[in-house]
């Protein structure tokens, strides 16, 4: 193993977007959204639908591109690199930002152990000495589900609950050690007592990950996050980013208007 | 309205049951073992089977599914995968124009790409023609059932740093790969009861042949000979044949369906 992922295990990498408008052919979903993701800090990113959180989210791994016609101006940066220059191949930026997404999509055609190395399984080029079984241990009790489905490491992902399918995607995400966890509402498929689990969890991951949340649930942000931007679409239906701050402070003492609309309830 | 509607439907499924019913009742007496294993014989002589011809389908199924499945599977993967929109339309147009061609029409233009110029009717000219029917069947069916794959699935092995073609050949078709067999069997078994491709290309042959570049027997063709002989043995013969035809594409059909059943990948 490089030591430049010895070093991801213990440290997040900071993330940033810098005049980041997005695309799908000729609709404008997102202007100017520039912020710095602190490493190791979960930062929410809120708002009403459609303002264009989730896009942003996908652009700071590239997803977004897997859609037809869509495309970003503007620049984000990894530890300073942007991974938008065109000899820097998307697929590599994936493997070093993962992603979490809303409904929870193991593979079902492979068992538990097998979704958590699929990141090494489905490419070519695994290091040989990779032992997959300290790999697999690792990473579900790093998702704290070691425990759940140590007997059953066999059975198909699909066949565990919902709650507990989404953290072996959190096991499968972090079993390739990426520098950044993407997590687009990884809990509004699940029930409280799921959430609170992956919530928990969350906690415990940013000592190693930057955390970037897309919530729609304020309570969550308020819970989970340390910082937290806020996006609304303008009469355009353009999304925009309008307050990026502490948590505490964005919530308790919004300094713009619109934010307090939307977190005293008042819009969305 | 509803009773109208309900003696049309009636007689529409009553039609299937006439026509298996009718076919069972004639073909049943002329089957047995020697039916099978013996090749048509002389006007005159007892006996006499269909084997060369039930060899020579099998044969001609086998190189059409070679040449058909690459090019109908590829063509369903690339529909659903990569295509996009107006390309989309216009591939899937053509295919259903392919399919939906006189299959005469198809047996006319290998006989004039394959048997004029190779100078004879052979097996593999039969083989060709039954591959044109199989590709639109197996590429529409493959298409559709490579979009039952939700998107989120392409997204998770795509969020893992896994290329786009390695997300399809190792996530999505296994997730699928019993729907993909299923459409290369309904194209297959499409292909088996063709008879007009096979008129001008396999010819047909009373004697058993698995030479590609020789004229070949079918089982369509064999019901066709010995139904338009004027001998009433060689008309039970007819019958018979029609029967196992029938029933050898009821077990394809039915074997499908049973796959399918066992198969249901919608999230």
């Amino acid at each position: 193993m490089s030591a430049n992922l010895m070093t991801a295990l213990q440290q997040g990498s900071a993330l940033e977007a810098r005049d980041l408008d997005v695309y799908y052919g000729k609709a404008h979903a997102v202007s100017g959204v520039s912020i710095r993701f602190k490493p190791n800090t979960i930062t929410a990113i809120i708002g009403p639908s459609g303002c264009g959180k989730s896009t942003v989210l996908r652009c700071l791994n590239r997803m977004h591109e897997v859609v037809k016609d869509a495309y970003v101006t503007g620049e984000v940066l990894l530890n300073n690199e942007n991974i938008y220059m065109p000899q820097i191949d998307p697929v590599r930026i994936r493997r070093r930002i993962g992603m979490v997404f809303q409904k929870p999509n193991p593979f079902p055609m492979m068992s538990v152990y097998e979704n958590v190395i699929a990141g090494f399984k489905l490419n070519r080029g695994t290091p040989k000495h990779v032992n997959f079984d300290e790999v697999v241990e690792r990473s579900l009790r790093s998702a704290a589900l070691w425990d759940e489905v140590k007997d059953k490491l066999n059975v198909s992902g699909a066949a565990l609950s919902g709650g507990q399918q989404q953290r072996l995607c959190i096991a499968r995400a972090i079993a390739v050690e990426p520098e950044v966890l993407l997590m687009d509402e990884p809990c509004s498929a699940l029930d409280p007592i799921s959430t609170r689990k992956i919530e928990d969890l969350m906690q415990e991951l940013v000592k190693h990950y930057t955390i970037v949340l897309v919530t729609h649930n304020m309570q969550q942000a308020m819970r989970a996050s340390e910082m937290t931007a806020f996006m609304l679409a303008d009469e355009r239906r353009i999304g925009q980013l309008v307050e990026y701050a502490p948590t505490q402070q964005l919530f308790k003492n919004p300094s713009d208007p619109r934010t307090e609309d939307y977190v005293s309830g008042r819009i969305g | 309205m509803a009773g109208l509607l309900g003696s049309l439907t009636l007689i529409s499924v009553t039609i299937l049951f006439l026509i298996v019913g009718y076919i069972t009742i004639q073909g049943i007496g002329g089957i047995n073992l020697a039916f099978f294993t013996d090749i048509p014989k002389p006007m005159g002589q007892d006996g006499g089977g269909i084997a060369q011809a039930i060899l020579g389908t099998l044969e001609m199924l086998a190189v059409g599914a070679l040449i058909a499945v690459p090019l109908g599977v590829g063509t369903g993967i690339y529909m659903a995968e990569y295509g996009g929109g107006k390309l989309n339309s216009m591939i899937r147009f053509s295919l259903e124009i392919l399919a939906s061609l006189p299959s005469i029409v198809i047996g006319v233009f290998v006989w004039a790409l394959v048997v004029r110029s190779l100078g004879s009717f052979s097996g593999l000219a039969g083989a060709f023609a039954l591959s044109i029917v199989m590709v639109p069947i197996i590429g529409g069916s493959v298409d559709e059932i490579l979009r039952l794959v939700p998107n989120s699935l392409r997204e998770a092995g795509l969020a893992l740093g896994v290329p786009r073609w390695r997300v399809i050949l190792q996530v999505v078709i296994p997730t699928v790969l019993p729907g993909i067999f299923t459409g290369v069997v309904l194209g297959v078994a499409r292909a088996a009861g063709e008879t007009a491709p096979l008129l001008l290309t396999a010819l047909g042959n009373e004697f058993i042949n698995t030479d590609l570049l020789k004229p070949m027997g079918a089982m369509p063709l064999q019901i066709y000979n010995y139904a338009l002989s004027p001998y009433p043995e060689w008309h039970q013969k007819a019958w018979a044949a029609t029967l196992v035809l029938v029933l050898v594409i009821a077990l394809f059909s039915a074997g499908v369906r049973i796959t399918t059943r066992k198969f249901r990948y919608v999230r």
